[in-house]
């Protein structure tokens, strides 16, 4: 069967219906929180009223963005293998989270992971750093996203790419804006229910469809490919062994520098909480992954070679595979409503994830630099939150600009470069500031300005963007990898502790014993 | 006791100094049990592809159960984590702090 009647791209009203019904509910919630939202603690922090559970679940929710479900399906449907190098990359960063950040994080800081940074060191320089860092991972994330959800949306209603920006532009300063933290935080719990219930359904009908054995369904997929699909050949997503595990290196550790990740960590009570939501969360998204990799593969066996070709400029996947599949499955009768119920699932999924990241990016702004900058720590609440809300629209507007200015960008290319810089510029920082006693101020600020710089040139020099977007002659790009974590996170590191050796600042250390009570028993904790 | 003194006193608390000792030590080991899995599956991703090419039940190469091994091990070890911490870290904070109120 080569031909593949598809109502894809057509009006579709099932998904409209889906679409508008989620709208309208996460509108209703929106409105409900903001009678709720009045203080800072409520707006960047839901009023610390979410539990283990519950933050589990919009952790998760962060993390399976639209780009996670029909990117890492089709990936594994294009590519194969390279799927699940990519999931468990990106799942294996959450232990380490739970290890060594989240507890410790919660109890030492209050809104944003730059309190955390610049805790017991001077904190108008520190605090320049981390927002900064911040605000450029989440300019990188949510321009990827934007982009994302302009493609999709154009991809599955038909709608012009300028509206679908727009549109998802104008909802999401709306639940920001009005919702704070509350309501972004339930959009992404109920998204993600939506998402998991919808990628379970479709992994069901999947496997079914092939007797509920695991062993057909890779002999169908090894049959389709002549076993090409199912062999760990990475010849897409990395360049070299070295390349791999700079890859590697900057999926594991770049979760724990996500900014919009590590501020979930304070909606919850208390350490104890951060640590279940941890426990929850990797529980989900493992389970989500192993939801994407059966998708991924029934769409490589059951949907036509021709509808799987590659779509985005890197050629390493189609998005389309997943929502391809479930028109397959559901058939004649029920093809079209999941097809729908799929594509406005992946809508609600994309305007969770860019509310979160434009909160994340106004902690930077409002809580970080205006507050604990400019006004040097002193401002009543209600002013803070003043300025969070300009800063909301603000940054709202960029977002929606710059998905225009990068309309044609590879989208997993993008998201690639947060997590880079996530693992360079933020990570590093933010583990000698928690467990590394002579850590100065300077070298905090050191290692913060070498991570962002080391990873944004070593990518601009790196093949994707010296050959294919400025097109120089292939193969002389200065940097051979692709991805340049490997060298930008250890200078961070090296940079941090030199400097820090260099010229020592006793009361940051005399700090480190003291707040030692703070760290472990959560004494004093906000 | 002024607070200041109490926190002192309580910072050189034996039980305390090995709450801290312990915590660290089990964040250390489940790091490196993690770290070792992932960075062991990344070496023979890049070096050892003929093995993960092999052949296991019926079309599926070895590496895909592997992979996903990875994958379930890292909550098995989340799982660990929050088991010891319910279990011990917990109590010992409570006592602790019951302790420091005394003071």
């Amino acid at each position: 069967m080569n031909e593949l009647t598809t109502s894809l791209g057509q009006r579709n009203p099932v998904a409209i219906a889906f679409f508008f019904g989620f709208v309208l509910v996460t509108l209703g919630i929106t409105y409900w929180a903001a009678r709720k939202t009045k203080t800072t603690s409520e707006f960047y922090a839901a009023g610390r009223s979410i539990t283990g559970a519950q933050n589990g679940l919009a952790l998760a929710g962060d993390f399976m963005s639209a780009a996670s479900f029909l990117g890492i399906a089709g990936l594994v449907a294009t590519s194969g293998y390279d799927g699940l190098i990519y999931s468990v990359g990106y799942l294996v960063g959450w232990p380490i989270v739970m290890f060594l950040i989240a507890e410790p994080l919660r109890n030492l800081g209050k809104y944003s992971f730059a309190d955390v940074v610049a805790f017991r060191l001077k904190q108008r320089p520190v605090r320049t750093a981390a927002a900064t860092a911040s605000v450029v991972t989440v300019l990188f994330y949510l321009t990827a996203q934007m982009v994302g959800a302009g493609t999709l949306i154009q991809l599955m209603f038909g709608l012009p790419f300028e509206w679908a920006l727009i549109g998802v532009g104008v909802l999401m300063i709306a639940y920001v804006l009005f919702g704070g933290m509350l309501a972004t935080t339930w959009v992404q719990i109920i998204k993600a229910v939506l998402l998991l219930g919808g990628a379970t359904l479709l992994a069901l009908l999947a496997l079914s469809h092939f007797g509920w054995s695991y062993a057909n369904l890779f002999d169908a997929v090894a049959q389709k490919s002549e076993g090409k699909l199912l062999e760990p050949v990475i010849s897409k997503v990395a360049t070299s062994p070295l390349d791999i595990v700079s890859l590697s290196i900057s999926l594991m550790f770049g979760t724990a520098g996500l900014p919009h990740i590590l501020m979930r960590f304070y909606t919850v009570p208390d350490a104890k909480e951060a640590r279940k939501s941890v426990f929850y969360a990797t529980g989900w998204i493992g389970y989500f992954y192993i939801l994407t990799f059966t998708i991924g593969y029934a769409a490589a066996a059951l949907v036509p070679a021709s509808y799987l070709a590659p779509q985005d400029k890197g050629g390493l996947t189609n998005n389309m595979a997943a929502p391809l599949l479930s028109e397959i499955l559901g058939g004649a009768t029920w093809g079209a409503p999941l097809l729908g119920f799929l594509c406005a699932v992946a809508f609600a999924t994309i305007l969770a994830v860019v509310a979160g990241l434009t909160l994340a990016g106004t902690a930077a702004i409002s809580h970080d630099i205006y507050v604990g900058v400019i006004r040097r720590g002193e401002s009543s609440p209600e002013g803070e939150v003043k300025v969070a809300r300009a800063a909301t629209i603000g940054l709202g507007i960029l977002a929606i600009l710059l998905g225009f200015l990068f309309k044609t960008v590879n989208v997993a290319f993008m998201v690639g470069l947060a997590f880079a810089v996530a693992a360079s510029a933020n990570f590093p920082a933010l583990l000698l500031s928690i467990f590394w006693k002579p850590f100065t101020t300077r070298g905090a600020v050191a290692s913060i300005v070498v991570g962002l710089l080391a990873a944004v040139v070593l990518i601009v020099l790196s093949p994707t963007v010296w050959e294919d977007v400025f097109h120089f002659a292939k193969g002389s790009a200065p940097f051979g990898m692709k991805n340049p974590a490997l060298f930008s996170m250890l200078a961070a590191f090296a940079t941090g502790i030199i400097v820090s050796l260099m010229g020592s600042e006793p009361e940051a250390a005399e700090m480190f014993e003291d707040e030692k009570l703070r760290t472990y028993l959560g004494v004093g904790a906000e | 006791m002024s607070t200041q003194h109490a926190h002192r006193a309580l910072l050189q608390d034996p039980e305390f100094v090995q709450l801290t000792k312990s915590k660290n030590r089990i964040s250390t080991v489940l790091t490196s049990v993690m770290l070792l899995a992932y960075f062991g599956f990344v070496f023979l991703l890049a070096f050892q592809r003929e093995l993960l090419s092999a052949k296991v039940m019926g079309s599926a190469t070895l590496g895909i159960p592997i992979g996903i091994g990875v994958i379930l091990l890292a909550w098995i070890l989340t799982g660990v984590y929050v088991r010891w911490a319910n279990k011990n870290y917990d109590e010992a904070v409570a006592r602790i702090k019951a302790k420091a109120e005394a003071l």
